[in-house]
């Protein structure tokens, strides 16, 4: 076995136990080792990344010294790495951007509780990502919830705390659904690892016998993960936790914890379940319905939306929503532009939040877009950046945003009866994007007609720097996307 | 189906309990309810976890006597898995109710629609 084997495992207890070590350390030490890791697992995750594309397959990693049926295991392949990889840099220019506000809005003394929280966010999402075994992804699905809920609330007001108190309430009532779903597939199929776990559904769905069982428990894990990660008519919850906490949390938990739970879901449809099995539990019908509904109905309540960064957290509705349709395709294309998408939307969202707090910085942190008129000319970069994110979002050529939607178009051509519904519903999503993307950045970009004050580059250098790179991403993404969709080919035939 | 209720009769009212914690952990306005509704969900699962886990007549899976043929004991995994269960579900019902503390004393209510209201009447 190669030593580069173990770091998938060496990325999620370093950031563990970091986790551990930063409740001793005052807030400055925490932060420090909070980047120390941040970066130390990107590494770790890229060096992966490198082995799997040489070696061209996926590996598993025992935990113990159990062999399969009863030992516990992780497994990496191109996705599960390029994914790690993806959301420490996420993560990294989010905690960046925001850093001012983090140390604003915390108290300072409970400081190194946030980034206590942001290494467990981290371990519980690399976890969910390699593990593969059922039961450890439960285990740290309720570990990421606990965490994202002390995102929210450690800005202690009235309105994070009512945020987090539905938060966790919508998200437990996930869990439930999971928790219940795996313990019936376990009573069905006899194990917890996901191959062994396959195999036997697919002997079971081959026999004909217990089909409704199976149908049920397909659904109890597919619902429970879709409100986990805020699938429309689910995503109350929304427009609160994202709106009313600091800046970092919701770049974090837009970009980064609602995707966790999709490429989990993604991931029990591929080994858990296989592909023709869930396809044939017509599950992914209700997904597609759903997910054009939010593509719709997120994207008007955005429009109504008078504050920024509420209408930024209704256009992650939308946008969920779009993955979701391309999962409920049910072909390869259109699960292929889910994943690109899952990429895309995190890159951009996580820009947004911290552009938009740039803009609101420089107009007295009022989220208003009344007061928010011309603070792009206050403050160039985070104007630019938004404009970036936003045009992104609407799916102009150049950023990522387009590609996501060519591959969706594709996928949806390819596949005859959803074809129509899925393209009107993109064209109606994409107008109404442009809509609401646009008329925010007419008003930002509305010229002054009184002196105004400039805030430059030196003032503000670490917000600008993640501004630009997150910027770089969406373009890298938008540019040079044929890398990143041959590379989720191989990663989903590694899967199967 | 009818004969399989009654010899399942465990699990049917493990589901039953499932689904009356799920209602009230979505639908009750009242925050301690509504935690009681997450325990009561939670708990459901543990019992339809240690129902399909006991086989009739096995013990418990601890070697005594020197008895070491498998078809003496029940499976383990099940019972190790309503442990871990319970762990996550105490903790989350801990924070549920400290935050459930929180808010109860900056507005003096636990009913989440009504703090809704005084949220947007602070309009902030």
């Amino acid at each position: 076995m190669d030593f580069v084997q173990n770091f998938p495992f060496f990325s999620i207890v370093v950031s563990l136990f970091s986790g551990a070590v930063c409740s001793v350390l005052n807030g400055k030490a925490a932060r420090a080792i909070n980047r120390v890791v941040l970066s130390a697992v990107m590494v770790l995750s890229a060096a992966t990344l490198v082995f799997t594309l040489q070696t061209g397959e996926s590996y598993t990693y025992k935990m113990g010294h159990f062999p399969a049926p009863f030992g516990n295991e992780i497994r990496a392949g191109v996705l599960e790495s390029a994914l790690a990889l993806f959301f420490c840099f996420i993560m990294l220019f989010s905690l960046w951007g925001g850093r001012k506000h983090i140390e604003e809005e915390v108290e300072a003394d409970k400081l190194n509780y946030y980034y206590i929280l942001t290494n467990m966010m981290l371990c519980s999402l690399l976890a969910i990502i390699y593990t593969n075994d059922l039961f450890t992804a439960y285990v740290f699905v309720e570990i990421n919830t606990i965490s994202a809920c002390g995102l929210i609330m450690i800005r202690q007001t009235g309105r994070t705390i009512e945020a987090a108190v539905r938060y966790m309430i919508m998200s437990l009532l996930g869990s439930g659904l999971l928790l219940m779903g795996l313990c019936m597939l376990y009573d069905l199929t006899g194990h917890l690892l996901m191959e062994n776990i396959r195999e036997a559904v697919v002997l079971l769905h081959a026999s004909g016998r217990y089909q409704v069982p199976l149908t049920i428990t397909i659904g109890l894990m597919t619902v429970g993960l879709a409100i986990k990660s805020a699938l429309f008519p689910f995503h109350t919850w929304v427009p609160d936790a994202y709106g009313y906490s600091t800046a970092s949390s919701a770049a974090i938990l837009s970009s980064l914890v609602s995707k966790g739970y999709i490429f989990l879901l993604i991931k029990i449809i591929y080994r858990v379940i296989g592909f023709e099995v869930f396809g044939d539990s017509k599950i992914n019908n209700i997904l597609f319905v759903f997910g054009l509904a939010g593509m719709i109905f997120g994207s008007l309540s955005a429009i109504k939306e008078d504050d920024i960064r509420r209408m930024v957290a209704f256009s992650s509705v939308a946008q969920i929503g779009y993955i979701y349709m391309g999962i409920g395709m049910g072909t390869q294309a259109g699960m292929a532009a889910a994943v690109f998408h899952i990429f895309s939307h995190a890159a951009t969202k996580a820009l947004l939040f911290i552009a938009g707090v740039g803009l609101t910085d420089v107009s007295g942190q009022s989220k208003r877009f009344a007061d928010l008129k011309g603070s792009a000319y206050r403050n160039k970069i985070a104007g630019a950046a938004f404009g970036a994110g936003a045009l992104s979002m609407v799916g102009v050529p150049l950023f990522s945003g387009f590609i996501s939607k060519l591959l969706f178009s594709q996928a949806a051509v390819l596949n005859h009866g959803k074809m129509l519904p899925a393209l009107i519903a993109l064209a109606v999503s994409t107008v109404l994007n442009a809509i609401y993307f646009m008329k925010t950045v007419i008003r930002i970009y509305r010229p002054m007609e009184t002196d105004y004050e400039v805030r430059t580059f030196g003032r503000q250098k670490l917000f600008a720097v993640s501004c630009i790179c997150l910027v770089a991403l969406n373009v890298l993404l938008g540019t040079m996307s044929q890398f990143l969709v041959d590379l989720i080919g191989k990663g989903l035939e590694m899967f199967a | 189906m009818g004969p399989n209720l009654f010899s399942n009769f465990g699990e049917a009212v493990a589901m039953i309990l499932f689904g009356i914690g799920f209602c009230n952990l979505l639908l009750q306005k009242n925050l301690i309810k509504k935690i009681i509704g997450l325990n009561i969900m939670d708990s459901a699962i543990y019992l339809f976890l240690a129902e399909k886990g006991y086989i009739t007549g096995r013990a418990a899976p601890i070697v005594t006597d020197g008895i070491q043929s498998v078809e003496a004991y029940i499976n383990p995994v099940p019972s190790g898995l309503v442990l871990t269960g319970i762990v996550v579900s105490v903790s989350v019902t801990a924070l549920m109710l400290s935050l459930t503390i929180r808010l109860y004393r900056r507005y003096h209510t636990l009913d989440l629609d009504e703090i809704s209201a005084l949220l947007k009447k602070e309009g902030r």
